[in-house]
């Protein structure tokens, strides 16, 4: 028994067990962002779907996205490029609390 | 022992009759539009996701005597309009020429899966150039169909095989220098997308779109339609997924995708399936699981009766939710988008 199990993503509607009204507003929300042709394609939510996935390190997330990419028609080309925006991302947000540094040194006459 | 008797329990749990039943559908057959006919199990490739296990070490092979009784039965049936050959490499099939020939001939429509590489390849077995394939076609009017899993080589080989996308493309490119894949044009070239893995096929409309694009832009390489495909699991690709053990994933996720409108447009309503030795099927599917129409007494090319078999009970088994999963899949690409 590991703290996460593949087969439990396909328990996610359980959480609804009690406060349904609560978890069918999140699927009804969630569907809609994440699962519709609108302003963005199906694709392109799959990919950012995936990048996020990657960023937040969730295994269920990873797995799902993975999937929908590929049933959205993405190749593994754009999959891979979108992990690197996520990474570069969590390499940039690292980096630029570098400024807080530098204002720190000034502070102190460094 | 417990173990060995469990082989004993019938498996019910992919049961597509019951969710039929459930789903109050009844799919009668509805016409019999195309003949669908396998002439050979030979092939130049050996792709993973094969439903026929074709392959270039496959000798079966229909008959001369065969294809005259497949010619009289669509000369004597208006109501077929079509007739669609496939294989294995169906031109690896001494006789395929006069097929083709003699079909048109009584003013029929062909439509042939055309694998393109064997155009490249040439027959594995005696050597015979194939390179004349894009003209007869032309010559011919035949509908080509042919599998390209995608617009980029690492899908396509990784499926078909090394250096097939390559090969594919030049394959293209002789039929569009024939006058293949001209919008609203008269020789129409449709390619094939299936999914390279366990999964199901993007939308058919977005996919088309992509695949015109890019095909376009990086080979100047033009086509007509495109249509999406579901990997069924039987045979090869069953085996493959029971190695990576996906298979009750994989059959999963076709059931929750089950989508009644796809189930009401399944191709084994208009169409029968011929192996190379003449036998009748509903579908392609039944053919290479051996599941013949008329379940005991069974009929081929030699006792057909047009009246019979459109009174027919389709069979169905598990597989049947590859067809209806999604959009659905037929031979002639999503049912419901």
């Amino acid at each position: 028994m590991n703290y996460y199990e593949s087969k439990d993503l396909n328990r996610f509607a359980e959480v609804g067990k009690f406060k349904p009204e609560l978890m069918n507003k999140f699927f009804d929300y969630y569907g809609e962002a994440t699962n519709t042709d609108g302003a963005l394609s199906k694709r392109e939510k799959a990919l950012i779907a995936l990048a996020i996935s990657h960023f937040k390190q969730c295994p269920y997330c990873i797995d799902a996205y993975t999937t929908a990419s590929l049933e959205a028609g993405a190749n593994p080309d754009q999959m891979t490029e979108a992990i690197h925006v996520a990474a570069s991302m969590a390499a940039g947000m690292t980096l630029v609390h570098g400024v807080q540094m530098l204002n720190n040194l000034e502070k102190r006459g460094a | 022992m417990a173990e060995t008797a469990l082989h004993l329990v019938p498996n019910n749990k992919y049961d597509f009759n019951k969710k039929l039943r459930e789903s109050d559908i009844d799919l009668p057959p509805l016409s019999i539009d195309t003949l669908q006919v396998n002439v050979t199990l030979n092939c130049n490739q050996a792709c993973l996701h094969c439903h026929v296990d074709a392959s270039p070490k496959r000798t079966e092979q229909m008959s001369r005597e065969t294809i005259d009784k497949c010619l009289e039965i669509l000369s004597d049936n208006p109501q077929i309009k079509t007739l669609d050959i496939t294989g294995g490499a169906p031109e690896l099939n001494p006789h395929f020429n006069y097929f083709v020939i003699e079909t048109r001939k009584l003013g029929k429509h062909v439509t042939v899966r055309h694998n393109l590489t064997v155009t490249i390849d040439g027959d594995p077995v005696t050597g015979e150039s194939k390179i004349y394939l894009p003209k007869f076609y032309a010559e011919n009017e035949v509908e080509v169909i042919s599998s390209l899993p995608y617009y980029q080589e690492y899908f396509t080989d990784k499926q078909r095989g090394k250096r097939v996308f390559q090969k594919s493309i030049d394959s293209l490119r002789m039929l569009n220098k024939v006058g293949y894949g001209i919008e609203h044009g008269k020789l129409i070239l449709d390619l094939v997308y299936n999914p390279v893995g366990a999964f199901l096929p993007a939308s058919q409309v977005s996919l088309e779109k992509d695949f015109k694009k890019e095909l376009w832009k990086n080979f100047q390489i033009r086509f007509n339609n495109l249509y999406t495909i579901t990997n069924m699991p039987i045979h090869r690709f069953k085996e493959q997924l029971e190695r990576q053990g996906t298979y009750e994933d994989y059959m999963d996720k076709l059931i929750n995708a089950f989508n009644p409108a796809a189930a009401e447009g399944v191709m084994c309503r208009s169409l029968l399936s011929v192996s190379y030795d003449g036998k009748i099927y509903d579908c392609d599917f039944n053919q290479m699981l051996e599941t013949q129409v008329f379940n005991g007494k069974p009929m081929t090319v030699f006792n057909f009766d047009f009246q019979k078999l459109i009174e027919r009970e389709i069979t169905f088994d598990t597989h049947c939710f590859g067809c209806t999963a999604g959009a659905g899949s037929s031979c002639g690409g999503a049912i419901s988008e």
